[in-house]
């Protein structure tokens, strides 16, 4: 514990050295995050592989509150990739923000340190008070980094959003921890560990709360609305950090919640499969049609997190209906693919990062070739890109694979369980063959063909380079290894989620078992693809390679402007899925015998945003101004109602 | 553990010489077959072999525009299509590599294969390429789900969902008691056979028509033996994915692996000839069409999956 605490002070300091306003202190704060991150990461790896736990406690004088910090094999598996990505960013950050007047940068550093912290105390916290203080100064401190270039309209406007949309959550949150402490009569975890037994007509609607409050900080469909708009806001190592890590800590949330509250009827686990299949299905469709490459991701982020629902539902219905080796398969695809999202999803807004740094436009309409221009952010970009698409042999397809087991198993076993694992293994290819042409487009249009635009482009610097480089090769390593990247903490974790009873489980020699054979197949690939690339090119050498124009069908004058576009490539999706998409279109067509000019633009707007909240926050702001005049403007009329309500709370306290 | 590991690396290579010495035949009985509609010779038998053969031996000409993306997609589309003939069994009881989980890996390489073949055909910068990728992309993300469920549906006939365990274990019984089920698949995976070959009424593999290719127009730039990478895993695929749906119709197996391999090839040329057959008497489908004809696939393999649903409870 000394080593996770040390850890948290070192990045306190790397945070206050920012503020420093210094021209090196970014390097100096980014050092202490690496090494702080360093010593976190042996914590949790040590907590992993002894599978017991380590706890701080403080007394604390706040009421019901208590600091308690322990860790966990749960608490530790959400630690690895927060402080994995944290460090990898506050890297990136160093190269990204040159350029940028030092105040702003002290900033930056203060509050992603600031947010880094809260985040591992999230995770860690053991005590209801305590985590709902990280909470908050998580949402805050993510809010600032957000706000940063308050100038833009937008960037209000996303910032403002987010601030709302995070704490409609948070008051959820605050309400079941109310509503548990007293019924349990404490604030602390611990004694909430199976609290069903005692209050079980009320664990439903817990769970319902849970899957309000911290669905509202993951992004599922239709509480996602503030990550499109927040992810392009902010400076893209938060971006990475934010959808890669942060939103977790809401999947975190529902997992500790529902672990602790007990046993899960097979509700829980439809309902949670119904919500993944929707966030999932909706967040690819949506970032289909963007064409601004960190809205797209957002989407993508709305994705993902479906996948990961998708995931626990098998999981908690192989919980219900007594299967163990599913709900192993479910618990343990989820919880990888929480890892994998933050490796690739983190590489990927990094890419994204560097584009944006070296072009200045995050519109990928107009760009184009840069492959050739950034080697490397385009190699890891389309690494990242392959991996979140679910293509062996990268580390995407490790987890949904073990997600697809999971219902495969639940199908086979019993007839109640395999409707819902049809609708899941068909929702999860559509999901996947979306999602990978969705990539085809972004990569294709962004680093392939010639540029669109007269956008010139630079190298990226080292310490933008390398991040991307790690979490590339971290992607690679748990795509072609998958076995060994399970071994460490399957069991732990599982046993500490009560999904298995036994350490010696079959379940868990079943899940070994099938990635073992899993990485065979995937190395009989990986060698096959080396081989033929050498056979390919031994068979070239010595051989005349010309070089020329790209053939077009025998027109030998193509212009950029020629090149297929985004919007062209998802012209079929569009057609196919109108219904859902509703794009708002303007054209001009072309008319006369001499056209002059044509134009075509198309937007898609959220369907969330548009069909259900626009109206709802329409309705509530048209019932608050019908109450105006309670809004007197005068400081003493607010004493006044304050005084009043505080009366009358004590007075109802004095009848009862 | 150590011959183990030796038992099954001979087995993987026995199984590819097998599938790489007789796949290019395939494409060309489908040619003799139209050829025989037609009213003409048509090309020898052999000529798929010919042309490979041919190909391997050129050199090549790049477009100044592309990358090495451009020269990797030929070969990891073609591994893909080989490492996927792996988890087929071909003749005996058990493919090398088998696993529970296994027909995931299978749907999933060619997933691979595709996203290569697309970002090699943008690499082009040309719009005829980009909008083949466009069109398979958006295809082909509808012929997956289509693919999976009837895997799944198989699955829980077979109780396993090993595609060996799928493919050998009692689909003769299966047969028997979920033909109507059986049915259904069969008929989702020819639609699904068709568009991944990129055959008729999906694509059209002979067209120099841009407006109406698909899979060929995503391939125009390449020559020399990329393309011949690019053929001969197009015929993989054909063997492949054919294997499948032949093993599902004549489920007969035998136990070695010689004789099982001849059945299965001679299974296979019979497919081969319905396509030359479906080519010559059926027209493209308009491409606005398509997504209906996947869609109806997707359809036909969940109620497949429904009628196991049924009958298992």
């Amino acid at each position: 514990m000394t080593l996770f605490l040390l850890c948290l002070g070192l990045w306190a300091l790397g945070g206050l050295a920012g503020l420093a306003g210094n021209r090196r202190m970014p390097a100096v704060s980014s050092a202490a995050a690496v090494a702080g991150a360093a010593l976190g990461l042996v914590a949790a790896a040590k907590v992993l592989v002894t599978g017991g736990g380590a706890v701080y406690r403080a007394g604390w004088q706040m009421p019901g509150a208590e600091i308690h910090l322990a860790l966990d094999p749960l608490s530790a598996i959400f630690l690895i990739p927060i402080l994995l990505l944290s460090a990898l960013a506050s890297v990136y950050s160093v190269g990204y923000l040159n350029g940028r007047e030092n105040r702003q940068i002290g900033q930056v550093i203060f509050f992603f340190h600031l947010l880094a912290i809260s985040m591992c105390v999230v995770v860690a916290a053991k005590n209801a008070v305590l985590f709902l203080l990280a909470w908050e100064v998580m949402a805050l401190s993510s809010f600032f980094l957000v706000m940063l270039d308050s100038r833009e309209t937008g960037v209000r406007r996303a910032g403002w959003m987010y601030l709302v949309a995070t704490h409609l959550g948070t008051a959820f949150i605050v309400l079941l921890f109310a509503w548990m402490g007293s019924a349990a009569g404490s604030f602390d975890f611990d004694r909430w560990q199976g609290i069903s037994r005692t209050w079980p007509h009320l664990a439903s609607a817990w769970f319902i709360l849970a899957l309000i409050g911290f669905g509202a900080k993951a992004g599922f469909w239709p509480l996602h609305v503030w990550l499109p708009e927040a992810h392009p806001a902010a400076p893209s190592h938060v971006s990475a950090v934010m959808s890669g890590v942060m939103i977790k800590t809401g999947i975190y949330g529902l997992i500790r919640i529902v672990t602790v509250i007990g046993p899960p009827p097979a509700w829980w686990g439809l309902t949670l499969l119904l919500i993944g299949l929707t966030s999932g299905v909706l967040g690819v469709l949506f970032a289909l049609a963007q064409h601004d490459i960190k809205r797209l991701l957002a989407y993508h982020s709305v994705e993902n997190i479906g996948i990961i629902a998708i995931g626990l539902g098998g999981g908690l219905l192989g919980m219900s209906y007594g299967m163990e080796t599913a709900a192993v398969f479910g618990w343990a695809g989820a919880i990888l693919h929480v890892i994998n999202h933050a490796l690739f999803k983190g590489l990927l807004f990094m890419g994204a990062g560097s584009v944006l740094h070296a072009t200045g436009t995050r519109d990928i309409e107009k760009l184009g070739g840069l492959l050739k221009k950034m080697p490397l952010t385009g190699t890891t970009f389309l690494i990242g890109a392959a991996a979140i698409s679910g293509l062996p042999p990268l580390n995407g397809f490790v987890s949904e694979f073990l997600i697809y087991v999971c219902f495969f198993k639940l199908a086979l076993g019993s007839a109640a369980g395999g409707a819902a694992a049809a609708a899941a293994i068909a929702g999860l290819a559509l999901i996947g063959g979306l999602a990978s042409a969705c990539f085809v487009k972004v990569f294709g249009v962004v680093f392939l063909g010639e540029p669109r635009g007269p956008t010139g482009a630079h190298a990226t610097p080292f310490s933008m380079a390398t991040p991307m480089a790690a979490l590339a090769a971290a992607c690679v390593l748990i795509g072609v290894f998958p076995a060994a990247a399970c071994r460490g903490w399957a069991t732990a974790v599982l046993l500490s989620a009560g999904v298995v009873s036994d350490a010696g489980a079959e379940s868990l020699l079943t899940l070994a078992g099938t990635l073992q054979w899993a990485n065979l197949c995937i190395g009989a690939l990986v060698a096959l693809m080396i081989l033929i690339a050498i056979v390919r090119r031994w068979m070239l050498a010595g051989r005349p390679a010309g070089q020329t124009v790209t053939w077009d069908c025998g027109y030998a004058a193509p212009t950029p402007r020629m090149q297929y576009t985004a919007g062209s490539f998802v012209q079929p999706f569009m057609d196919l899925f109108q219904a859902i998409l509703q794009p708002q279109e303007h054209r001009r067509p072309p008319a006369g015998y001499f056209p002059k000019e044509a134009s075509y633009e198309s937007h898609t707007g959220d369907l969330a945003t548009r069909r259900v909240f626009g109206p709802l926050f329409g309705w509530i702001q048209g019932a608050a101004e019908k109450l105006q005049w309670v809004q007197q403007g005068r400081v003493q009329t607010y004493l006044l109602y304050v005084f009043v309500t505080l009366a009358a709370i004590l007075s109802f306290q004095a009848f009862r | 553990m150590m011959t183990d590991l030796m038992d099954t690396a001979r087995e993987i290579v026995r199984q590819w010489a097998f599938v790489l010495a007789v796949s290019p035949i395939l494409p060309g009985i489908v040619a003799k077959t139209k050829a025989w509609f037609a009213g003409r010779r048509g090309p020898p038998l052999l000529q798929p072999y010919r042309d490979i053969f041919k190909l391997f031996r050129k050199g090549a000409v790049y477009s100044r525009t592309t990358t090495w993306l451009f020269r990797a997609g030929p070969v990891v589309s073609f591994s893909a299509a080989l490492a996927a003939t792996l988890i087929i069994p071909l003749g005996g009881m058990e493919s090398p590599l088998t696993f529970q989980g296994d027909l995931i890996l299978f749907a999933y390489l060619w997933g691979l294969s595709r996203f290569f073949t697309m970002t090699a055909a943008l690499d082009t910068g040309s719009a005829f390429e980009g909008m083949g990728a466009s069109r398979e992309a958006a295809f082909s993300c509808l012929a997956e789900p289509a693919l999976l469920l009837g895997l799944l549906a198989l699955a829980r006939e077979a109780g396993s969902f090993s595609m060996s365990d799928v493919l050998s274990v009692g689909l003769i019984r299966i047969w028997s008691i979920h033909a109507p089920a059986l049915c259904l698949v069969t008929a989702a995976f020819l639609v699904v056979f068709l568009t991944e070959n990129s055959r008729i009424p999906v694509d059209d593999p002979n067209t120099h028509l841009e407006l109406t290719m698909i899979h060929e127009v995503m391939v125009l730039d390449h020559g020399g033996p990329d393309l011949a990478l690019i053929e001969y895993g197009s015929a993989v695929k054909f063997f492949a994915l054919g294997a499948l749906l032949v093993r599902i119709v004549c489920p007969i197996r035998s136990g070695g692996f010689w004789e099982g391999g001849a059945a299965l090839v001679i299974g296979l040329a019979a497919l081969s000839v319905l396509v030359g057959v479906i080519e010559s008497t059926m027209a493209r489908l308009r491409l606005s069409r398509i997504p209906q004809l996947l869609a109806l696939s997707f359809v036909l393999s969940g109620f497949g999956v429904i009628l196991t649903l049924a009958a298992g409870s």
